[in-house]
């Protein structure tokens, strides 16, 4: 693995392996809660990925002068600090989205992913490595997103991106909050599945 | 046992504590020839005197300025008023059903009592304040239970409702530190951030609250309960990444609510994922046994029992009590 650490593979990574919402099932609340439309999707990843890499690049270029007891408090405050630019910075040139996301703007502070990615990686690696992981995991997190919103937009409200697709609403189920829950347990199944049709063919040539 | 038994010891404490502020938080500034008001039906506004007062004044609808308190300037229409035979009471019918989760203001002009005026007075008409922190718990709790309906919190409630026992000593011990965090967040916010205009802090304040408050119970449960604290002391930590920890004080900070108020829906947040836990780690204790198929064993069929329970607590929307 340690030879192995180039831009690409770090991207890949968070993308696919270790995407943050369907396989490492860290900072489920935004999947379930506002992944309603792919437009929402869309701006809280945009969110998350600027917090994501400014605070994994502020970390690995401060690392050396962190006390270790101190650490966790340390990633907090600074996610907290960068939290608030975003959040600010929404709330005045983007009013309407920013409406739309409620509470969760503002929660990116509590999301595991943010804090974990700091503890595993930033803190370890150079400032352009933990620039390219951060943006791995937050593109991870935002194709999560966008792809439960696509789901749940296409199949609830029968539009994509406020345009309408298919003329009809097929399961007005999924546009309901609480869908959420069922789109992620069934996209996990579906990863899972890849996962083991793959296991068995690499048994079987083996 | 004897060691959770005094937790929950302490969780009473917290409600007796709520309590005594309840009671000390209803004494409310008012003339002191009005004795009580009170909504009355959805349309109505009843009002005690102390004495009789005069008819011809009474019954005049100019005299009465009625209005929510949030918005002053929207003054409510008065259709009829009925005085009682005593003299002694008044009731407003209002043209329109009152919003009475608002406290309403009335002002009287001139109030005449046989034949002389004793002032003009302003008072507050609000729902029974017990109730209204009540409903407050409870829509914390059911209504708006933040795990079911409003989908926070989510990583630590799948991550720690495998056991019942690890679900109930998480949810006590997230009760306790978002009760203690949320308290001294409400105090910081009312009266440092807000008077020197601090605001846009609130969220590296908060987030600094919650991260000292969990370093303190993890130090007090190291010492005091060595056992709980090897029961889950891993998931203290992730307390912090609770979104439900941060929601709460930002929710009160937004809300303006006071200290009892904050400490209800604190209470509420923290006993709310307590029963989510709860009801949540009693189905996985089944799901174990059960024929899952291969690619949903584990979170996938948590998520769908999760949706199945959310379903279920949307039947508890629109509900309310007083």
């Amino acid at each position: 693995m340690a030879t192995t650490k180039t831009p690409s593979r770090l991207v890949l990574n968070g993308l696919l392996n270790e995407n943050p919402i369907f396989r490492l099932a860290l900072s489920m609340c935004p999947a379930v809660g506002i992944s309603t439309t792919v437009m929402n999707g869309l701006m809280l990843g945009t969110a998350v990925l600027f917090v994501q890499v400014c605070s994994s690049c502020t970390i690995a270029a401060i690392k050396n002068y962190i006390h270790p007891r101190i650490r966790i408090p340390t990633y907090t405050l600074t996610i907290a600090t960068w939290v608030t630019v975003i959040d600010l910075v929404l709330s005045a040139y983007a009013p309407e989205a920013y409406k739309a996301m409620g509470i969760f703007i503002k929660l990116i502070v509590a999301f595991a992913i943010i804090t974990m990615r700091l503890e595993v990686f930033a803190c370890k690696n150079t400032v352009a490595m933990s620039f390219w992981d951060g943006l791995g995991m937050g593109l991870g997190f935002m194709f999560g997103m966008v792809t439960l919103g696509f789901i749940r937009e296409l199949l609830g409200m029968g539009t994509l991106l406020g345009h309408n697709v298919l003329g009809f609403r097929p399961l007005l189920f999924f546009a309901l909050p609480l869908a959420g829950f069922f789109c992620v347990g069934f996209m996990m199944a579906i990863f899972n599945y890849v996962e083991l049709v793959f296991n068995r063919r690499k048994k079987r040539r083996g | 046992m004897a060691r959770l038994r005094r937790i929950t010891y302490l969780t009473l404490g917290f409600l007796l504590l709520a309590y005594l502020l309840v009671f000390s938080g209803c004494a409310g500034s008012q003339n002191r020839f009005i004795k009580k008001t009170s909504f009355r039906g959805t349309h109505s506004i009843l009002i005690t005197f102390a004495g009789p007062v005069d008819e011809e004044w009474a019954t005049k609808a100019s005299n009465y300025r009625v209005y929510e308190k949030p918005d002053p300037d929207i003054v409510l229409k008065i259709s009829t008023i009925e005085l009682s035979t005593n003299r002694q009471t008044v009731i407003l019918h209002f043209e329109e059903p009152l919003n009475q989760n608002q406290p309403h203001m009335v002002t009287m002009r001139g109030i005449m009592t046989e034949g002389k005026s004793v002032g003009t007075a302003i008072v507050k008409v609000r729902k029974l304040y017990l109730g209204y922190l009540f409903s407050i718990l409870i829509g914390a709790m059911l209504v708006q239970n933040f795990v079911f309906t409003k989908y926070l919190g989510l990583c630590v409630f799948f991550g720690t409702s495998q056991k019942r026992s690890t679900a109930v000593g998480m949810g006590v011990t997230f009760t306790i530190v978002i009760v203690a965090s949320a308290m001294m967040s409400w105090f910081l916010y009312q009266f440092f951030l807000k008077p020197f205009h601090l605001d846009f802090l609130q969220i590296i304040v908060f987030i600094g609250l919650v991260s000292l408050s969990v370093q303190a119970v993890d130090t007090i449960l190291r010492k005091v309960n060595p056992m709980l604290f090897k029961a889950f002391g891993v998931y203290l930590v992730l307390v912090i990444a609770n979104c439900i920890i941060l929601a709460v004080p930002l929710i009160l900070a937004d809300n303006e609510y006071n200290a009892a108020e904050s400490l209800m829906l604190a209470l509420g947040a923290g006993l709310g994922f307590l029963i989510a836990l709860f009801l949540m780690s009693s189905v996985r204790e089944r799901l174990e046994l059960a024929n899952v198929p291969p690619t949903y064993r584990g979170l996938p069929i948590a998520f769908v029992v999760a949706g199945l329970f959310a379903l279920a607590f949307l039947g508890f929307s629109g509900m309310s009590i007083f």
